[in-house]
């Protein structure tokens, strides 16, 4: 399937079409050979020169692999646990157990949807203060039984409403940072497309913080950033502040926020999501693997010690 | 960081400045001494003005008590983040302006008789955000306070929460602070979080709401989403006195709205209510 073009993509989408166009009629094989050879190529200038904006828009891409799409082709099951135990169920946050590559998880991660009406079921990926009250619950049922736990992140942010706000979201989040901070279980979390602000720290605490290769993770969107330096979120400001933010994975990488970045297929996850899942696995699996003999008091320690160091400063 | 209205904010119709301040809410003119001598207060209406994170702990320890720490921690610029003026050079213009390194205040103190950790964001620098150094004065202060097994009270004036120029690591500023804040609760202290206006973001959702006991001044804003965010997202109008100390507190997120005068009393009887010695 071809997927919808972005912005900077309409060469690369036409190169596309005409291959397809080409494939059907089952065309002469030089001419075929050639055609996938030069789009190839294009593909490979077009994803090395991505701008910071770009990126922000392939996070969001509509045909991206989502937290549903890796539980069917990454995981082998899905257990998933619904309950909050106060509120209600928010589907813009999944939780269960499942298993990968013989490996018992927690799986906790943001969905936003794919149809409209999965979109607005799961208010565009946007959690509730019952959200993140039902990851907290199911990660401390996970550390109860010595069961990692995976957090994939993809969220534009915590939901901005009145019923958020009467049920706490400040205090949800806060509430969950402050305990994945000593949950005394192996934590790994992962951006897999949008990693907005404290709705994406909310379940972003962890022994291994990594992020795929055309991921953003950023203090605030580069919508707000722009609204408020600029008064105007339009075409011009947000690649400005999406420039400024320095909200890509090298630049979080560099920083020491990220301890690794995931390769993804060229021309992005969501041209080749098989692949993409595969990738994702062997990641969680190498990572699971070095975190699981490793004494609690030695991984709370050493994740005290991650978040610790974080930020720079100048001291006489 | 955008909705930051009831600032004081003198009119400028004919009232000398410096001298006297107009109550943003009862409108009324007051004599800035009175203000003063009030704890910042409305004589008319309680109204709660803005207070430094000096004058703050003058209002709240024992006199000369206080003890400051870490206070040579100066920010940097990560990011080189520029915006109308470079965030280099916004630092510069910030501490001449204020008098310091940047937003928050540490340190020890007594409050009647009680030995406490204290640690204090003003909203004159850079709205109180938390860039670096705010999260690592907190973090220390947190971690002195678990060592010397004294109880340990915050006061948050801090706008917008997260300091938008320093990127994701002011994000991680959470995360640190929370981390620090989960140790000191571990090892049995008393945190006492008192949230003054405003109160929002990251702040808000981190170490904002991680108290024992949640205190919070009258008709301050506190919340995680600004209003005007809400506003464009829901396309609804806001209900009276929505995210005010009074509406956290009819939804059970703040324990006490207690007036500036009070919070001495309130802290120390909390304090004596939990020594467990
Ligand atoms: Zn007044």
């Amino acid at each position: 399937m071809i997927p919808t073009p972005l912005p900077f993509e309409t060469d690369l989408h036409e190169m596309e079409h005409s291959l397809a166009r080409l494939e059907a009629a089952h065309g002469d094989a030089d001419e075929l050979k050639r055609v996938r050879y030069e789009l190839n190529a294009l593909k490979k200038a077009t994803y090395a020169r991505l701008s910071p904006w770009d990126t922000v828009l392939v996070a969001r891409h509509p045909n991206r692999p989502q937290t549903c799409d890796y539980i069917d082709t990454l995981f082998d099951e899905f257990v998933e646990l619904h309950g909050d135990r106060a509120f209600g169920d928010d589907r813009a946050i999944r939780t269960g157990f499942a298993r990968l590559d013989g490996i018992k998880v927690m799986l906790v991660g943001h969905q936003k949807g794919k149809t409209l009406a999965e979109r607005q079921q799961c208010f565009y990926g946007c959690a509730h203060p019952e959200g993140y009250r039902k990851a907290l619950s199911k990660m401390k049922l996970a550390a109860k039984f010595r069961v990692p736990v995976v957090c994939l992140i993809d969220t534009p942010g915590a939901y901005p409403g009145i019923g958020a706000e009467e049920r706490g979201q400040s205090q949800l989040i806060a509430t969950s940072i402050l305990e994945m901070s000593q949950l005394p279980t192996p934590v790994v979390c992962v951006v897999i497309g949008e990693g907005g602000s404290g709705g994406a720290l909310g379940i972003g605490v962890g022994d291994r913080v990594s992020m795929l290769q055309h991921a953003y993770y950023s203090v605030i969107s580069p919508e707000g950033c722009a609204g408020i330096l600029w008064k105007v979120a339009d075409d011009k400001t947000k690649p400005r502040a999406a420039e400024a933010l320095k909200l890509t994975a090298d630049h979080l990488l560099r920083h020491g926020v990220i301890d690794d970045i995931i390769p993804e297929p060229l021309g992005g996850a969501h041209r080749q999501p098989k692949e993409m899942a595969n990738t994702l696995r062997a990641h969680l699996v190498r990572q699971l693997r070095e975190l699981a003999d490793v004494p609690v008091p030695d991984l709370l320690q050493r994740r005290y010690e991650k978040f610790r160091k974080m930020g720079p400063y100048l001291e006489q | 960081m955008s909705s930051m209205s009831q600032l004081d904010r003198p009119s400028k119709r004919g009232i000398p400045e410096g001298l006297w301040l107009r109550c943003p809410t009862c409108r009324a003119t007051v004599f800035k001494k009175d203000v003063e001598s009030r704890l910042n207060v409305c004589p008319e209406c309680d109204h709660h003005f803005p207070v430094s994170a000096r004058r703050r702990l003058d209002q709240l320890l024992d006199e000369n008590s206080f003890e400051e720490w870490d206070a040579t921690l100066k920010p940097m610029d990560p990011l080189g983040f520029v915006d109308d003026k470079p965030y280099a050079q916004r630092i510069l213009d910030q501490q001449k302006k204020t008098g310091m390194n940047d937003a928050a205040v540490c340190g020890a103190g007594f409050i009647r008789g009680r030995g406490v950790v204290i640690g204090i964001t003003d909203f004159a620098f850079m709205a109180g955000s938390m860039g670096a150094v705010v999260g690592e004065k907190l973090s220390r202060a947190a971690e002195r306070a678990t060592e010397q097994r004294r109880p340990l009270i915050f006061v948050s004036g801090s706008g917008g929460g997260a300091r938008m120029q320093e990127g994701i690591l002011s994000l991680m500023q959470m995360a640190k602070v929370s981390a620090a804040l989960a140790r000191y609760h571990a090892a049995g202290g008393l945190y006492v979080c008192i949230l003054t206006h405003p109160t929002m973001g990251g702040v808000a959702a981190s170490w904002a709401f991680q108290g024992d006991v949640t205190i919070a001044e009258p008709k301050a804003m506190i919340g995680f989403a600004g209003a005007r965010t809400i506003k464009n997202t829901i396309r609804l109008e806001l209900p009276d006195g929505f995210q005010t100390s009074e509406f956290l507190l009819k939804h059970g997120f703040v324990d006490r709205v207690v007036h500036r005068r009070d919070i001495r009393t309130e802290v120390s009887r909390l304090i004596d209510y939990c020594d467990i010695r």
